[in-house]
């Protein structure tokens, strides 16, 4: 006992020197001045033709201007922004920032909850804002990401309990707050579904043994898991007309109030859907139960394109520098599918599916681009094709008037791997760039 | 009949060792109007000479030999290939996780030639590759170093000559048998393994080092004795301190994976110690903290460009790592560890620098000249300089762009990857493919004919 207060009140005081250090190196959410007029400055709006020698003025936290011919007005605070380029924050479609922060550690991970249907789930409540992980994929100009649940139980360790079908929600949030509510963009973004796969292959983590399965077996397990999320839907429906109809004494439950506003088409469900038949599968459930779908990390796509695009689903992809799945699938298959689903005119945006590689972002999209997908497409992949995805494309994802100023600004083209973030602003507020990584640098560098 | 089909099979690679006798022997290559990034020297736009899987003549204008093979680069960028000082592809064992020091064990016996991989990373501008043992072992076992000659036998991708090598690790990974735990490689509470700690890595290498110090002297005595004409007994030989003694003797270098700054220092000492220097700290995630220390032992450091976080002994570590070892002098090398990383190394390169500055060709060295230099192969490649093996990577755009995309590779002198060609065969694989399906189901089918239906609920074939 004596010895748990005495940690506690260690943990404390740490805090406090952090935050006192805090005060002075990141000005973050504290400062109030969120207008200012950057000039000079190769302007990528994304959604328009790139400005050269162009402007952009914020007021108040929003673009109130962007153009070749603007003028400073009086009193505002002038950013000089000569020989560089501004583009709006990328944002990441799919990561588990905030919830993992060593891997290994199962303290450290709020990733996987117990049970098969979580779906009052938020992952964005369990966020923590001292994450070292936040400013270090900031810096590399990240300005918002989704983070998502996992499967597995135990906190999020890959070796416990059995998969869940509904692991909970999917939240979107800028990467930088004093708190998680003030990082909120939104709490509830999406349902996340784990839809079943049919799998042959087992792999023991306990042991560290692989296995197979019979197919039949296989297939068996596969529909009663199909059946059960299936009747899940049903129960929630009743719930609703239940609900519709109800007495004083009508009981309310918290997973299926969750469920409600997906019933209703007004927010999507995210199914990751690794394989052809997984594919098929969940968009059949999607018509069947009439929801709003994305589809996440379609690997092993095949033929499904077309279906996909046919049936207008737009896809998270987090595959593209991930081995080729079969010893006999083209060596660049994975680099070359962001180009496959451009070609079949699916929309998609990118996602690191991780914590730890979040930042390399711009990296995964500029690899893809180099495969046969056109830059400006690459460009859009991090930007407004997520804010479109993820229903914010009125206020986020490109540099246009009217939407808020999450800009960052670069010595160079977005997606290459030398390019420096110089600037990042949240709203307008300037946000520091500096992090665990970069304090590290210059405290060794300048060891004597 | 048996005699046969193995007659057959003589005359089959009988064929192919002439075919690639061929491509190596008098073929005379010439690469023009490339963007040449020598590494060693400034780059220049002009043409490379290949004769004989090397480097004849580079310049801004060659005198191009009757009959020579020309291949227009049309501006496109020429570098030395990729040289990945850390990788696990093309073994089919790792970890001989029994025991904590494995030095009698070596890659070299479980090599597999055929693992896609090997492709996968040509593909990606490799063309030689360190593979080392796991980290399971505070002494793990013998490395190999190969060269990515994709459709040769085990013993040919050996890259010949190279001086031996030993795997050492730190830290997290050898100690995890000493503890119970549900994870992979972990002991269960009835079979624990020593070490625990980080201070019983020590004692463990310590040793393992005053064993053979012991066995060195044994074969000393008995060597001086048969010098000098007397009847001896030589010592019963012994596999596993063998390699130890090499590496007391300089005859066999180390490289030992490591983490944390503290365990970097305790084996540099430890090395003082016994009198052997520590050739290369791998991974090396803290190396920034005691670059100074890593530089006056003058081991090398081969590093991630920017893996943290996934354990405690990589929560300190950071993207800047390969810039600050380089400035303070010690000779740095980004590798892959990794089937999947290995493909894009130049990319990886690029991070150096974005963090910490480091120039274009610092950049480029840290994947060619300097793992060159580490493994003791600089004579032969890491550069473009002549005389040095034409193992070469021709790159659409700059290769440290994130667009560049890997056209031809060359390894002595003789192309092994070709994208287009790649791309040009894939329908005819697929043809392949499918015909081999097809046989398959129809003999599925016949037997299905002979036996029987099977019952219900039957496993299909696998």
């Amino acid at each position: 006992m004596t010895r748990r207060i005495l940690i506690s009140m260690a943990a404390c005081a740490a805090t406090l020197v952090a935050q006192a250090d805090k005060k002075a190196a990141a000005p973050a959410a504290a400062g109030a001045d969120n207008s200012f007029f950057l000039r000079n400055v190769t302007v990528h709006p994304v959604t328009g033709p790139e400005i050269a020698g162009g402007a952009v003025l914020v007021k108040d936290g929003k673009i109130a201007e962007v153009g070749a011919k603007l003028v400073a007005p009086k009193g505002v605070k002038v950013v000089e922004g000569k020989g560089l380029h501004v583009w709006p924050g990328m944002i990441n479609s799919a990561t588990q920032l905030g919830l993992q922060e060593i891997s290994s550690i199962r303290e450290t991970v709020d990733t996987g909850e117990i049970g098969t249907f979580n779906p009052q789930l938020r992952p964005l409540i369990a966020v923590n804002p001292e994450s070292e992980h936040l400013p270090v994929t900031r810096a590399n100009g990240i300005t918002s990401a989704m983070t998502m649940p996992a499967s597995g139980g135990g906190g999020g360790s890959r070796s416990a309990g059995t998969s869940p079908l509904i692991p909970g929600h999917v939240s979107l949030m800028h990467l930088d707050g004093w708190t998680w509510e003030e990082m909120e963009i939104k709490r509830n973004a999406a349902l996340m579904i784990q839809f079943p796969t049919i799998e042959t292959r087992t792999f023991n983590f306990m042991e560290f043994t692989a296995g197979r399965t019979a197919f039949t077996e296989a297939k068996r397990f596969y529909d009663r898991r199909v059946k059960e999320l299936n009747d899940y839907f049903d129960q929630a429906r009743n719930y609703q007309k239940a609900k519709a109809v109800a007495r004083p004494d009508f009981r309310i439950d918290l997973a299926f109030e969750a469920m409600l506003p997906v019933l209703d088409g007004k927010l999507p469900v995210i199914i990751p859907a690794p394989d052809e038949r997984t594919i098929k599968g969940a968009i059949e459930f999607i018509e069947k139960q009439k929801l709003k779908g994305i589809l996440a990390n379609i690997g092993r796509a095949g033929t499904t394109l077309e279906l996909i695009k046919a049936k207008n689903i737009p896809v998270i992809i987090g595959e593209s520098t991930d081995l080729p799945e079969q010893e006999d699938d083209a060596y660049d298959k994975n680099y070359a599918r962001a180009a496959d689903l451009h070609k079949a005119g699916i929309k998609f945006a990118f996602g690191t599916f991780d914590t730890q590689f979040a930042r390399n972002l711009p990296f995964q999209a500029g690899i893809a681009a180099g495969y046969g997908l056109p830059p400006a497409e690459a460009v859009k992949a991090v930007t407004i094709n997520a804010a479109e995805i993820w229903g914010i494309a009125g206020e986020y994802g490109s540099i246009e008037k009217g939407k808020w100023a999450d800009l960052i600004l670069t010595d160079g083209d977005l997606l290459e791997h030398k390019t420096s973030v110089k600037q990042m602003w949240i709203k307008g507020r300037a946000v520091s760039l500096e992090n665990k990584h970069t304090k590290m640098y210059e405290k060794y560098l300048a060891r004597p | 009949m048996r005699f046969v089909s193995n007659l057959r099979n003589v005359s089959y690679s009988f064929a192919l060792a002439l075919a690639a006798a061929a491509t190596l022997g008098a073929q005379v290559i010439v690469i023009q109007n490339a963007n040449i990034l020598p590494v060693t020297k400034p780059g220049f736009k002009g043409s490379v000479v290949i004769e004989n899987g090397k480097i004849k003549e580079m310049g801004e204008k060659v005198v191009v030999p009757a009959g020579a093979q020309v291949i227009e680069a049309n501006g496109q960028y020429l570098m030395p290939g990729i040289i990945d000082c850390h990788s696990h592809i093309a073994a089919d064992a790792i970890n001989e996780g029994s025991v904590s020091v494995s030095s009698m064990v070596g890659i070299e016996d479980v090599l597999n030639p055929t693992d896609i991989s090997i492709y996968r990373g040509l593909a990606g501008g490799v063309t030689s590759s360190n593979i080392l043992h796991g980290s399971a072992n505070a002494i793990g076992g013998k490395c190999t170093l190969i060269k990515m000659r994709w459709g040769k036998s085990a013993s040919e991708m050996v890259f010949e000559g190279a001086k031996p090598s030993i795997k050492f690790a730190l830290g997290e990974n050898p100690k995890r048998r000493g503890s119970a735990g549900s994870g992979p490689l972990q002991g269960s509470p009835g079979s624990l393994r020593y070490p625990a700690t980080r201070m019983g890595v020590e004692d463990v290498i310590r040793q393992a080092f005053n064993d053979a110090k012991i066995y060195q002297a044994k074969w000393q005595e008995y060597n001086a004795k048969t010098a000098k004409g007397e009847v001896a007994i030589p010592p019963r030989r012994d596999l596993k301190l063998e390699p130890l003694v090499e590496v007391l003797e300089s005859k066999r270098f180390v490289h030992a994976h490591s983490y944390r700054a503290d365990e970097i220092l305790m084996l540099l000492r430890v090395a003082d110690d016994y009198g052997f220097k520590i050739r290369t700290l791998q991974h090396v995630l803290e190396g920034y903290k005691v670059a100074k220390e890593i530089a006056a032992h003058g081991a090398g450091a081969s590093t991630f460009s920017d893996w943290w976080a996934y354990k405690v002994e990589a929560f300190d570590a950071i993207p800047y790592n390969a810039a600050i070892l380089t400035k303070k002098g010690v000779l740095t090398s980004i590798n892959s560890d990794s089937a999947d990383v290995t493909r894009r190394l130049n990319t990886e390169a690029a991070k150096a620098v974005k963090y910490g500055g480091l120039t274009e060709t610092e950049a480029l060295a840290l994947i060619t000249i300097n793992p060159a230099k580490q493994l003791a192969v600089d004579n032969r490649v890491g550069s473009i300089e002549v005389g040095k093996d034409a193992d070469l990577v021709l790159y659409d755009k700059h290769p440290l762009s994130s667009y560049a995309v890997a056209q031809k590779v060359f390894v002595d002198g003789s192309m092994y990857f070709d994208r287009m060609k790649d791309i040009e065969e894939r329908g005819k694989k697929e043809l392949v493919k499918k015909q081999m399906i097809d046989r398959s189901k129809e003999q599925e089918r016949l037997q299905q004919k002979k036996m029987g239906p099977p019952p219900a609920g039957a496993r299909r074939p696998a």
